[in-house]
This record gives structure tokens, sequence and C-alpha cells, in this order.
């Protein structure tokens, strides 16, 4: 069978918008979900029983169902939840995008908080007694002290799992958005086009996780040399 | 929960039965692409390690190829555009494979090549944290290079990984929801069409959810076993000895 290109060209604006989506996606997923996953990790750290042990149940609930599971839950609930909070009574209809965005911080925000766990765990025990000794509040202890340690010593992690979530944005597909995949599948579909249109759309992921994890390598060699 | 003792409206059974045949759809999947993962991903985790020649390079153009295409976008190569571009007659009997094969092994390929990448990078690490020694010592007595491999690196190797294998083999099970968008009604599908028949969201999606998590669990302690097992007094340090 030949691949048509002139077919692929006419299609580039829409293919764009779709990766519009998929980065606005991966932008409120990792902001939303390193703040969200640093304050499960904190509090996976807390003296206080009740709050470690409900956000250990969280991430681990989180980890171990699917994402599409997750997102069909929010996809429901969300409507439902509105529905509640402004007393309506019923469900309140929202934007595929809301559902998308509150999914993808919940989600990742768990798989954010056990990287930056670890990162706390690799700080030696002197640097909490110092906080201690020089009377910094827990707040600021974490604010200025351990968070940027903890940070600096995952952040490979930190941008590998960044990569990881900009892939698993293809999965809103099962909800229908037009992300990057799915507007390839609308154009696909329109006009009888599935081998280009998952063809292209295969290499622009490619091309653009392939260049990210080149960048991460390098930046693992420099911190790996400025530790030394 | 009374939702899973009533009659389904094809009235061939409860919707019990639907959630127990999306489970077995779900863990025949993953364990049958978890092999095929398991011995292409030590194939060519091996080859990445090779001094020289072409093997090298190619595994690692696989390992890049397939860890850097999100799942989905691959899962739909192998349902939807492989078999245009194979030849018509083999093209032609892959589309008509009856179902659930023809969204099963697709699913089965995909998921099995896409899991033998991430599988390739780690045996790769557990080789390239061996010490020189052992292959030093190893060609020293005359080992040839594939009973190097077998009986004296791998074994090492995969004693060295067993912890992040443990983390690909229960999100394996994850991977396998996957396949409903090529059409395979595995546990996640098998929810939503319990809750389209009844709108009962919360029980569809309670009880899935619910097997999730027993999954997860029966998963991780399969591979504590394991762990355990494989256990040789000499590489375990003093602290972490029971």
């Amino acid at each position: 069978m030949m691949v048509d290109l002139s077919a692929i060209a006419a299609t580039v604006p829409y293919l764009l918008q779709g990766l519009w989506f998929t980065l606005q996606i991966t932008i409120v997923g990792v902001t939303g979900g390193i703040v969200f996953g640093s304050l499960l990790a904190v509090a996976r750290l807390s003296q206080n029983r009740l709050i470690s042990t409900l956000a250990t149940a969280y991430v681990n609930l989180m980890r171990s169902i699917p994402l599409i599971l997750v997102i069909f839950w929010v996809f429901f609930l969300v409507p439902w939840a509105i529905g509640w909070v402004t007393r309506s009574g019923r469900p309140v209809a929202v934007g595929a995008s809301l559902t998308i965005f509150v999914t993808f911080v919940l989600f990742e925000a768990a798989y954010y908080a056990e990287i930056v766990r670890a990162g706390f765990r690799s700080i030696s025990p002197g640097q909490y007694s110092a906080c201690d000794a020089l009377g910094l509040s827990k707040f600021h202890a974490y604010i200025y002290i351990l968070f940027p340690q903890a940070i600096r010593a995952v952040l490979p992690i930190l941008l590998t799992q960044t990569i990881v979530l900009f892939q698993d944005t293809s999965l809103v597909y099962v909800i229908s958005a037009t992300d990057l995949l799915g507007a390839a599948t609308k154009i696909a579909q329109r006009h009888g086009r599935l081998v280009e249109m998952y063809l292209t759309v295969g290499v622009i992921y490619f091309l653009i996780c392939y260049a990210a994890s080149q960048l991460v390598k390098q930046l693992q060699r420099r911190l790996a040399f400025g530790v030394r | 929960m009374s939702l899973l003792f009533e009659p389904t409206p094809d009235g061939a059974g409860r919707y019990l039965d639907w959630i127990l045949s999306g489970l077995g759809w779900t863990l025949f999947l993953a364990l049958g692409a978890w092999t095929i993962a398991l011995v292409v991903g030590t194939l060519i985790g091996v080859a990445r390690t090779l001094p020289n020649g072409i093997l090298p390079r190619l595994a690692r153009a696989y390992v890049e190829t397939f860890r850097n295409i999100p799942l989905l976008v691959q899962m739909f190569f192998w349902y939807f555009v492989l078999p245009e571009l194979l030849p018509l007659r083999i093209g032609m009997a892959i589309k008509q494979m009856d179902p659930p094969w023809g969204s099963f092994v697709p699913a089965l390929i995909c998921l099995g090549l896409f899991t033998a990448a991430r599988i390739a990078e780690q045996v790769r690490a557990g080789l390239q944290a061996l010490p020189r020694g052992q292959i030093q010592a190893a060609s020293a007595l005359g080992f040839a290079r594939s009973s190097m491999y077998r009986l004296i690196l791998l074994p090492q190797a995969f004693r060295i990984i067993l912890p992040t294998l443990t983390n690909e083999f229960m999100t394996i099970f994850k991977n396998t929801s996957v396949a409903l968008t090529i059409g395979l009604v595995e546990l996640t599908a098998t929810a939503r069409e319990i809750n389209e028949n009844t709108f009962r969201t919360f029980e569809a999606f309670g009880v899935v959810t619910v097997v999730y998590l027993a999954i997860a669990l029966v998963a991780w302690q399969i591979m504590y076993r394991i762990e355990r097992a494989a256990q040789l007094p000499s590489l375990v340090s003093g602290k972490s000895r029971p």
C-alpha cells in the first residue's frame, strides 16, 4: 500500500491543535502532580499516624489501578461532585478537558509522591536535625532546606516520569478527547487514512520523547559530575 | 454489591460472570505478554551488552523505538496498520480472525514487545552492575560466550534486578486495560459495559477497582516469594538478612 504524503500535509493544523492539547495536559499534570505529590510525600512522612496512613493508602490505591479506569471514575464522578458541592441535587455536566486535567493531577501525583519521597529519604538525617536546632518551623524547613535538596536528588527520575506522563496523555482517547492521537483518529476515520495518520503520530511521539530522554540523559551526566 | 448477582440483559448469566470473564482475559493477556516480554527482553538486554558488531546497535534501536512511542499508539499499529502493510492475503487472514482473538492476538504481541523493551533495559543495567572480574574469570575458565551469559552473568543479573522486575510485573496487569481500545473486553471494559447496562456506576467501577487491588496484591506476593527464594547468602548484605 502506498503512503500518501499529501493526505498528511493538509491535516497538519488540526494535528497541531491536538498536540497543543496533549502539551496542555502534560503541563497541568506535571505542575499539579508535583505539587499534590509533594504534599502526599510530606504527609507520608508525617508523625501523625492518621495522615500518613491516609496518604499511603491513596498512593497505593492509585498505583494499583490502570489510568484508563481512573479516567472513567473521574469522568463519572466529577459531575456528581460538582452537583453536590453546588447543592443542585443532580450531576452537573462538565467539559472533557476539566475531567482530563483533574484525572492527570490525581493520578500522576501518586507517582510523583513516591519519587519525591525517595528524594526526602536520600537527604542525610543531619539536615532534619539541623533544621530543628535552628528553630525552623516544619513549613520553612521543608520549603527552604529539605524540598530543594530532595528535588535535586531525584530530578532525572522526575523528568523521566514526565516523559511517561506525556505518553500517557494518549489514553484520553477512551473518552474521545481531541489530543494528538484523538485528532489523528478523527482525521483517519473521516478520510479513511488510518495507516498514514497512525504512522505520522507514532513518528511525532517518538521524536518528542526521544529528544526529551536524550536531554534527561545529558542532565543526569552533568548532575553526577556536579556531585563529584 | 447486589449488582453482581443480578441477571445480565442477554439472560445468559449474572453480572458476576461478566466480571470473571473480564478478569480471565486480563490475566491471560498479562501472563502471556509477560512470557513474551521476559524471553525477548532478556535476549535484547544481552545483545545490548555485547562488545561490538551490529547487534548492540539493533538492540538499542529496538529499545528506543518501543519506549518512546505510547502503548496505545503501538496497539493501534498492530491492530489497524500492520494488516494493511502486509501482503493482501495475510492481512485479510488477520482481519478475519474470530473475536476475541482478532483483538487478543495483536494486544498480546503489542504488550509483550512493549514490555520487552523495558525489561531489556533492566537486564542491561543488571549485567552492567556486575563486577568486570566475573567476565574475566569466566573467560579465563574457558567459558564460551553463550554459556558465560547463561551460567554466570544472567543468574546474578536477574537477582540484582528482581525488585525492579516486580514493578514491571505489576505494571503489565494495569497495561492490559489499553487493549479495550481495540475491542478486547477485559476487566475495565467489563466495568464500562455493566455501567452502560445498569447505570450503577459506583458498584460497577467499585467492584473492578477492588479486583485490580487484589491482582496487585497477589502479583506483589508472588514476586516477593520469588525474591526470597532466589536470595543467595553471599549476595545478601548483612543488614537486610531476615
